[in-house]
């Protein structure tokens, strides 16, 4: 028997969620260590970067890496991973679209950081004070990461194999993940790892969804309404992303008696999941009972925080940002 | 020559950080610095979201603790919208709350923090893990682990959706109840849980304390901080995880204030270094006296050995007399020895999962009374619980519409920031020595760290923008005061 494959695990701007879904594998987890040697994991193991800097171009088999890129440590790590891993699977929501912590792009650094250390309740800070990139102390110097001016999705930074999207990815698609690589039996890249419908072909309240769906009045708001736990969100003028969202979760919120939020990111061939939805949307409301469009559309509150809530870096309006940012830096 | 030691990144915690140490020309520290170096943001892009949206977005701040983001949010908007949970829907918080305290607790105990002490500090790094674990206690122990951990998180999933990530928690309920025939699978599990709790703690005292060198550094100096100390109470002072007031006690074990959650602004401040990303905690009516232990010091610890030592008991039987075995063996509180986190850990994961055998058993349980509907937007509302890492809060405001015009919240994991820079320096002046130092001794300081369980993601929730180039501070009239600029 030859070497075992050798893997990293690693986390970019992330939470930890998608390496608890890694632990999440229960027993699998055994057995995946097992078949492979993890050569790098941060939340569970002792192996420092340095460790993985020793490895030749390409002697990883795969990284399965989680989490956005936002400072010059995280685009560090990510390329360092490229380079030492023949494939890089984008593990989870944040890898594969910035996930919510991008919905910061919509704000500027400036304003956040006025927010946060001046204008926050808690804050005594009369100098002041704010983090430095360098700090000098007694002739040495502390140093924090540059950041960079937006939160980027992974594959904005550097070339990604495949894709397992969800906040968390479930277990059984990080499993299937990383069987179909080490048995080598994998799509063409670019491919995302998960089933190609929308949520509402798997949801069971699908059927309970009329054959022409409407929407009269306002949207309504979650913590207005009981919800009926069998039907259709949007057929009670919830606000559910299902439409325009990729399956693969198990309809866990749904069954949860809570409308889809997105997390998977837009179904295939849908680049903008947010004007999707949007126009779908808009063929959906009747307001002629109403009367006042307007009214109807402004009760949805925060288009934005519905639309974009996980995706807004990948999205039109997000890559616009981006673009601008990169074409301002000088 | 003086030397620098590096450790990046720094492991087996959740987040980014690293430790810088400075040595001086005969080889001696001259200090050492945990840095966070983690940038995200919450506070500011929460603002204009809807504020029922919270317990759905402040779960992605920690993949690790999402339930304590969870339910500070739920409690938060009941305060917000001026309503209390069914009883139902309280059993139900709380039921989910207690297999989250129980599977976070085994999570750091096992996989984080277990390979230090059961294949000691000094074990090889490709070997100091969780798998390491497993082989040195056997598979049997590994499975149990395991399945106790899923069990927990299955009560997360049932109720709240996912794990990581419970979501859907609302003002005055829960947006589904429980059918009768969960129960069985419940009490199961409950029980399961008290009996495991009990293993872990038997398996602490054999592997840890029953083994000299492993007692010796427990007790040592070099892990032992002197601050005050601050957990939620229940009404007859005893450890509380979902609900509470404020106590904070001082080094010296004498009460120093207790206060309503609603209150903390009075209470608790934060401080802004420039060499780290984490905001310090301090208390406010002491104001900021530096990274200092002692009588001259302003700061404070959250988490399980500052709840033992606040808590004049534990809330359940068995629990109780584990406290009692803890202070006979450690001293009176309160205990200043850092390792001793891990102990006071396993006796919490005790407490949850015995309130989790009477909760399971409460006929009230499986009642479809899950919401209270009687909404009345105050515009204002503080969530408040014991996390598993310390004290959290959450703090909302909004406008007339319930559109969220403020976030402020304050981690368990900031609480402890302070402490864990001075556990960090302690740990470093007693067991680094230049120009060779052992990899061994660099893993006793990150062990100083390890005791905490710090979350650099939750600590970290405040700030996405990263490093300024230039800041304008205005008054509240928007009239320019002052301009910050990055050299």
């Amino acid at each position: 028997m030859g070497e075992k494959p050798k893997i990293a695990i690693c986390w970019l701007g992330a939470c930890g969620g998608c390496d608890e879904a890694v632990v999440d594998l229960n027993e699998g987890l055994l057995e995946v260590a097992e078949a492979v040697s993890i050569e790098l994991w941060p939340v569970a193991m002792d192996f420092k970067y340095d460790h993985l800097r020793n490895f030749g171009k390409n002697e990883l088999a795969v990284g399965l890496v989680s989490g956005h890129v936002r400072n010059s440590e995280h685009e560090e790590v990510a390329h360092l991973l490229r380079e030492r891993c023949r494939i890089i699977i984008g593990l989870g929501t944040c890898a594969c679209f910035g996930g919510t912590p991008a919905m910061a792009n919509l704000i500027s650094r400036e304003e956040i950081l006025d927010t946060v250390y001046v204008k926050a309740p808690s804050v005594v800070n009369p100098l002041g004070k704010l983090p430095q990139p360098e700090t000098e102390w007694e002739g040495e110097t502390l140093v924090l990461p540059e950041f960079m001016d937006h939160v980027y999705a992974l594959n904005q930074v550097i070339s990604v194999d495949y894709f397992i999207p969800g906040c968390p990815p479930p277990p059984e698609l990080i499993k299937n993940g990383i069987r179909a690589v080490l048995t080598d039996d994998l799509p063409p890249k670019g491919s995302t790892l998960a089933p190609r419908k929308a949520l509402c072909e798997t949801c069971a309240r699908n059927k309970t969804k009329p054959i022409r769906l409407e929407i009269h009045g306002p949207i309504r708001r979650i913590h207005e309404v009981e919800a009926d736990p069998e039907i259709c969100f949007l057929a009670e003028g919830i606000l559910c992303m299902g439409p325009a969202t990729r399956t693969g979760c198990g309809e866990t919120c749904i069954k949860t008696n809570i409308p889809c939020r997105g997390c998977f990111g837009p179904t295939p061939g849908i680049t903008d999941p947010g004007s999707r939805f949007i126009s779908s949307l808009a063929a959906l409301l009747k307001v002629g009972t109403t009367g006042d469009p307007e009214a109807v559309m402004a009760s949805i509150g925060d288009p934005v925080g519905y639309l974009y809530r996980f995706t807004h870096p990948v999205s039109t309006l997000g890559e616009r940002c981006l673009r601008k940012a990169t074409e301002e830096t000088p | 020559m003086s030397q620098r030691i590096t450790i990046n990144p720094i492991t087996r915690l959740e987040g980014h950080g690293k430790i810088e140490i400075f040595l001086d020309e005969q080889g001696e520290v001259r200090d050492a610095f945990w840095q966070v170096v983690e940038l995200r943001g919450f506070e500011r892009f929460c603002v204009g979201r809807p504020a029922e949206e919270m317990t759905r977005i402040a779960p992605n701040i920690c993949g690790v603790c999402p339930s304590a983001h969870h339910m500070a949010a739920s409690k938060a908007l009941d305060a917000l919208y001026g309503v209390a949970p069914t009883p139902t829907a309280k059993l139900l918080r709380e039921l989910e709350f207690n297999a989250f305290i129980i599977e976070d607790h085994y999570i750091h105990f096992f996989f984080l923090a277990a390979p230090d002490f059961i294949l000691g500090p000094d074990a090889s790094p490709a070997e100091r893990n969780i798998l390491g674990v497993i082989g040195s206690l056997g598979q049997e122990i590994g499975k149990q682990v395991i399945d106790i951990r899923k069990r927990n998180r299955d009560i997360i999933r049932l109720l709240f959706s996912k794990a990581p990530h419970p979501e859907g928690g609302l003002p005055g309920g829960v947006p589904r109840g429980i059918a009768e025939e969960d129960r069985k699978t419940l009490m199961a599990t409950a029980d399961d849980s008290v009996n495991f709790a009990l293993f872990a703690l038997d398996l602490f005292k054999k592997e840890v304390l029953g083994k000299k060198a492993l007692k010796d550094l427990i007790l040592s100096d070099a892990y032992a901080l002197d601050t005050y100390s601050m957990a939620l109470v229940d009404e007859n002072d005893r450890v509380s995880f979902y609900d509470g007031t404020v106590k904070v006690i001082g080094p010296d074990g004498r009460e120093f204030v207790r206060f309503h959650p609603d209150d903390y602004l009075d209470h608790i401040a934060e401080w802004v270094e420039p060499w780290t990303t984490i905001k310090f905690c301090f208390l406010k009516q002491l104001g900021w006296k530096g990274l200092v232990e002692g009588d001259d010091t302003s700061l404070y610890r959250v988490a399980p050995l500052a709840r033992l030592n606040v808590a004049s008991g534990m809330a359940t039987p068995l629990a109780q007399k584990e406290y009692d075995l803890f202070f006979e063996t450690l001293g009176e509180p309160p205990v200043p020895h850092t390792l001793a986190m891990h102990w006071a850990r396993l006796i919490c994961a005790l407490q949850a999962a015995e309130r989790n055998q009477s909760i399971v058993r409460d006929p009230l349980l499986t009642s479809r009374d899950i919401r209270n509907m009687n909404l009345k937007l105050t515009r204002k509302g503080v969530g408040c619980v014991e996390a598993p890492r310390g004290t959290l809060f959450h703090h909302y405001e909004t406008d007339e519409r319930g559109i969220l015009t403020r976030v402020n919240l304050i981690v368990a994991t900031q609480n402890n920031a302070g402490p864990i820079c001075l556990s960090i320096k302690k740990a470093a002046r007693a067991f680094v020595r230049g120009p060779d130092v052992k990899e061994g001794f660099l893993n006793r300081v990150e062990m100083a760290f390890r005791a905490y369980d710090p979350c650099l993601a939750c600590a970290t929730h405040s700030l996405p923008g990263g490093i300024p180039l230039v800041v304008n501070l205005r008054d509240a009239s928007g009239a320019l005061i002052r301009t910050l600029t990055r050299d």
